[in-house]
């Protein structure tokens, strides 16, 4: 191979380089290492991690459990080691399965269309608020304090240098649902979107038909934001909402540390053209089968650049796949039993707390510590191998006293007990 | 092929003038480069536009082109047909598959444009 | 001997809504160990829905089939060379996917106490250390989802810096040999584009950028080496001359896969930098995602990098949201873990030395292939090269064959295609990028692949033209699929 390219070693390839950029010295990292080395290393990293303790933390990021075949399904080599899907004649097996994510997705949401994945959660929930931008022409958000904080703090982020101005509306002190009346108060005609999730920050099933009303009455749209997707085998989006914007990590993608996780945003029909992100549709190849392939391209930075509808490029296929198992998986009779034994677990718990609002809540909600500070709980709990809730002073001063905690069916009842316990 | 009585612009809009309307498309050179279109975006009626400014798009798979106003004025029809079929547009883009209709603002800009004889000349030119 | 693909077994699967029978099942869920709720009480019987219309009825096992026949559909870098150039498509270890899913860092929560996560941590702080030191930059933030995330991410934190020193000017430079990311990424942080022209090389014009660089230029976007694989030559004298007029000089590091060990952003000017992960420290790019888009920065950026940062506090590690320059989040929580675990054990494999390697390689590998082709195919820009080739179409143009009709007659030959029409600058590329991955007996069965279709234009371009003709799906109608979009199944 050297004498082809007519140089005596490698190195000779790189002699047209100035000599002021070559690095003089080796790179300052130790040498390689073999596989059992690598995982070592790895072991032990795991073990200064909670393992082995249950936890009832909730929060955006769910434990439920990842049937066996989700794993058996995305390790093999075609789905994991193939690049995005735009050789559609080799690329079938992604592009069908993008074709039913997305038609699971329209399922479970009630919308027209979804697309093929966003990053997370929180940038869906961003980019679905600059989609209602560019739909409606005007350029303000107003977003519900109960949505997820750092969803919020990511809104800020994009919003900033587009000349987007966020702000936000509160929550009902007594039952934790969105401040209507408040809502109503801030609303102008220059708002693009109205963004409230539900079940909201706090676990409880908002009121999103009344915020769909005030939006409305004012020309705005409806963005409605999800990050517990177990919910939706039994809480289905009103038809009043534009967007759907939410977070799949509940659809057997684990927690690991923030990420990866899947996003999603879906919509009407009408605003297919101003959404973010890939789109499988359905075509024929030149013998007349059915056949997938990535379109409507033009709304995307490869082809638009500067004009693009976002400048998303590489997203979540392989998350969105799990997603995609795990909704085969459970089904439609599945989902709905796992959303009702999440429901169950988490009004047991409750049951035996002390709950802040009254508001109906899926399988998280915020219990008043009243007999010791939130971290003492959590303290005692560590003992027992049991991370406990998620204090809230952290993000909501006004609700220091309390913890955001989440029971799903992997929640076993001497746990709640014992959390119960230490409340007391 | 080029109709004589349209006036022609070098990114390849054609106008044709009936009183006070023009009535506004891409020419068959256009489409032929463009390959198959596959969505057409123009502005709603009422919409004011600049001569050389975006009037709006249009779409084949993997490409999208701004398309120029040729004259000022204001949007007074935009051509319903192409929002179902803009495959039109490939099919007859000098009669059926026009796009919008302007109510002229400097009727006087329309003679500054080339004529069909100008117009083949320069796309001939640009090969 | 020249080896083609034959049609497999090609099962015709039918989508799951299409197979589904009601009443099957395929999940297991235990006994509920507490009472059981009514649901319409909990949630109120308004917000219940009815049962989820189309939602599939299958059982386990054909769960398992469907999915593992869609999966033969597919072309793989398991299954062969993956050309894709500026995709960087190397072999994706498998102690890679054992170490993200141990339990201790599979399931650690975002919000477990900090004391508990200290594994997580340390593996983060680790691998911003190895990603500066690979770079030479001071600072990393691995909180970006992908390349063009941390796009955005890196033109924010220029214009936060160029703002607190009194104005974050208007304009984004931008070579038209560009990645599309790069001008959508700064529109969206609020900048206008400015399309640099290249030279007749192919590479950065230094009379142009003193021309069109003034105070209203916030930063130039590079890609270095360029798109078309070649090392910008002048890229010291292209920083000097914005850091004169306070501009800042961005480089998209899609393609670090020839630098590593060779050469430093950070030593050749630039302020800020990211890298994709799933390029060049080979995390799989499972069919478009997840990736990972560190940032890098010299000291000036480093105080408005995304919050939370990590940082150490005694012999522990913790999470600082209090920065107050800092852009914010650009994302809940800390970045895509999973994806960084294994860039990160991609490091430890191979070391500094292993590293220096993989670029020697990688740039063997690309001018071996644009030595044996070409005699057959056009270079339009006969620079030096370094991990990447680009071709154009221009002779077989002439027999009505494009760039386009040649890769998928690649297909035939049993490989994926190079990347087709990109960059833009040339017309007709063929862009090709071998890695390191490749030995030379699929680097010849390759190039052997090439030319015999360089001599069918001449023989029977209609041959190439039509192809593919070996695999389960023909060529697709694109133009049917954007005018009339089907976006979902629906039944019939």
């Amino acid at each position: 191979m050297l004498d082809a390219c007519g140089v005596r070693s490698a190195e000779d390839l790189f002699s047209h380089l100035p000599e002021a950029v070559r690095l003089q010295r080796p790179l300052n990292l130790p040498p390689g290492i073999s596989e059992y080395e690598i995982v070592q290393y790895f072991r032990d990293r795991a073990d200064e991690t909670a393992h082995g303790y249950a936890s009832f933390l909730g929060a955006g990021v769910y434990s439920h459990f990842r049937p066996v075949l989700v794993d058996t399904v995305v390790s093999r080599g075609e789905f994991l080691t193939s690049y995005t899907p735009y050789q559609a004649e080799i690329s079938q097996g992604t592009l069908t399965a993008i074709f039913e994510f997305q038609t699971m997705i329209c399922q479970l949401t009630g919308m027209d269309v979804a697309n093929a994945s966003m990053y997370d959660g929180s940038t869906a929930m961003a980019e679905a608020a600059l989609m209602a931008v560019r739909a409606t022409g005007k350029g303000r958000v107003l977003v519900a304090r109960s949505v997820h904080p750092e969803y919020r703090d990511v809104l800020r982020t994009y919003a900033k240098n587009q000349g987007m101005p966020v702000d936000e509306f509160g929550f009902n002190a007594e039952t934790g649902t969105l401040d209507a009346p408040d809502l109503d108060r801030k609303m102008d005609a220059l708002t693009a979107a109205v963004i409230v999730q539900s079940p909201n920050f706090f676990g409880i099933v908002d009121e999103v038909k009344q915020a769909a009303e005030i939006a409305h009455r004012r020309g705005a749209l409806l963005i409605l934001v999800f990050t517990e997707a177990v919910s939706l085998g039994l809480l289905a989006p009103p038809a009043e909402t534009d967007i759907v914007a939410g977070e799949l990590q509940s659809f057997a993608i684990s927690p690991s540390y923030g990420g990866p996780y899947a996003g999603i945003i879906a919509t009407k029909d009408k605003w297919v053209r101003q959404m973010p992100g890939r789109l499988v549709g359905q075509t024929v190849d030149t013998r007349g089968n059915r056949a997938f392939c990535l379109t409507l391209a033009t709304r995307e930075q490869h082809i638009r650049r500067e004009k693009a509808t976002s400048n998303i490029c590489t997203n979540q296929a392989l998350i969105a796949l799990m997603a995609t198992v795990f909704m085969t998986v459970y089904g439609k009779a599945g989902l709905r039993e796992l959303a009702e034994q999440n429901v169950a677990k988490a009004h047991y718990l409750a049951g035996r707390l002390q709950p802040r609002f009254r508001g109906n809540f899926f399988n998280e909600f915020v219990a008043l510590a009243d007999s010791r500070e939130p971290d003492e709980i959590n303290r005692l709990l560590l003992k027992k191998k049991i991370i406990g809730g998620l204090p809230l002073g952290r993000f909501y001063p006004e609700l220091a006293d309390s913890l955001l905690l989440c029971a799903t069916e992997m929640s076993r009842r001497a746990e709640m007990d014992a959390v119960a316990e230490a409340f007391a | 092929m080029y109709p004589e009585n349209f006036r022609y612009t070098k990114e390849h809009e054609w106008v044709r003038v009936d009183g006070d309307t023009g009535t506004i498309g891409i020419t068959d050179h256009a489409q032929q480069e463009l390959g198959d279109i596959v969505y057409v975006d123009m502005p709603k009626p009422g919409t004011r536009v600049e001569q050389g400014g975006t009037l709006g798009s249009v779409e084949s798979v993997k490409a999208v082109s701004d398309i120029y106003a040729p004259v000022s004025g204001e949007v007074s029809e935009v051509n319903p047909a192409l929002a179902e079929a803009p495959e039109k547009l490939n099919a007859d883009p000098h009669g059926d598959a026009w796009l919008v209709r302007i109510k002229l603002g400097a009727p006087a800009e329309v003679a500054k444009l080339m004529s069909a004889a100008e117009y083949q000349a320069y796309i001939g030119a640009e090969k | 001997m020249i080896t083609k693909v034959r049609p497999h077994l090609s099962p015709n699967e039918r989508l799951l809504f299409e197979r589904s029978s009601p009443g099957k099942t395929a999940y297991q869920l235990p006994e509920l160990d507490v009472p059981a709720v009514d649901p319409r009480g909990a949630l109120g019987a308004e917000n219940v829905r009815a049962s989820i219309e189309g939602f599939p009825e299958v059982s386990e096992v054909e769960a398992l089939r469907h999915f593992t026949r869609l999966s033969t559909w597919n072309y793989a870098i398991d299954y062969g060379m993956y050309p894709l150039g500026s995709c960087t498509m190397k072999y994706n270890p498998r102690v890679n996917e054992l170490v993200a899913r141990l339990d201790g860092l599979a399931w650690a929560h975002p919000y477990q106490p900090e004391a508990l996560a200290q594994g997580a941590m340390e593996i983060m702080a680790r691998l911003e250390a190895a990603l500066a030191e690979i770079t030479g930059m001071d600072a990393v933030t691995l909180q970006p989802a992908a390349g063009a995330h941390a796009e955005l991410t890196g033109i924010l934190l220029i214009r936060a810096l160029l703002e607190k020193r009194g104005n974050p000017r208007r304009r984004i430079l931008i070579p038209d040999s560009a990645h599309g990311t790069n001008p959508a990424s700064a529109v969206i942080a609020g900048y206008a584009v400015e399309h640099v022209p290249s030279n007749p090389g192919g590479t950065l014009d230094l009379e142009v950028l003193h021309r069109i660089v003034d105070q209203d230029v916030a930063a130039l976007m590079v890609t270095n080496p360029n798109t078309l694989g070649v090392f910008e030559h002048d890229i010291i004298q292209a920083a000097e001359i914005l850091h004169a007029k306070g501009a800042l000089l961005y480089m998209d590091g899609a393609n670090m896969n020839a630098l590593m060990g060779i050469a430093r952003p950070g030593d050749f000017g630039v302020d800020a930098l990211h890298l994709n992960l799933h390029k060049t420290f080979s995390t799989p790019h499972g069919g478009g995602g997840p990736g990972a888009g560190p940032v890098a920065v010299k000291k000036a950026l480093e105080p408005f990098l995304p919050t939370p940062r990590l940082k150490r506090s005694g012999k522990k590690w913790a999470w600082d949201d209090k920065r107050k320059l800092s852009i914010g989040r650009v994302r809940a929580f800390y970045g895509n873990f999973g994806v960084l675990v294994r860039a990160l054990a991609y490091i430890l494999a191979h070391g500094g030395p292993g590293l220096r390697n993989v670029t020697l390689d990688a740039v063997l590998n690309a001018n071996y292939i644009r030595h044996q082709l070409e005699p057959h195919f056009d270079l339009p820009y006969p620079a030096p090269n370094m991990h990447e080739v680009v071709f154009s179409d221009s002779r077989q143009a002439k027999r009505g064959i494009h760039t386009g009709d040649i890769a998928k007659r690649l297909i035939d030959y049993g490989f994926h295609p190079y990347t087709v029409s990109f960059p833009l600058i040339v017309h007709g590329a063929l862009m090709i990028e071998p890695t390191e991955t490749e030995g030379k007996h699929e680097l010849d069965q390759f190039i052997d692949a090439l030319i015999s279709i360089a001599k069918e234009v001449e023989t029977d371009p209609e041959l190439v033209r039509t192809a593919p003709h070996g695999t389960r799906t023909t060529r697709v109608d694109e133009v049917t699929a954007a005018r009339k979009p089907v976006l979902r199944w629906k039944p019939e």
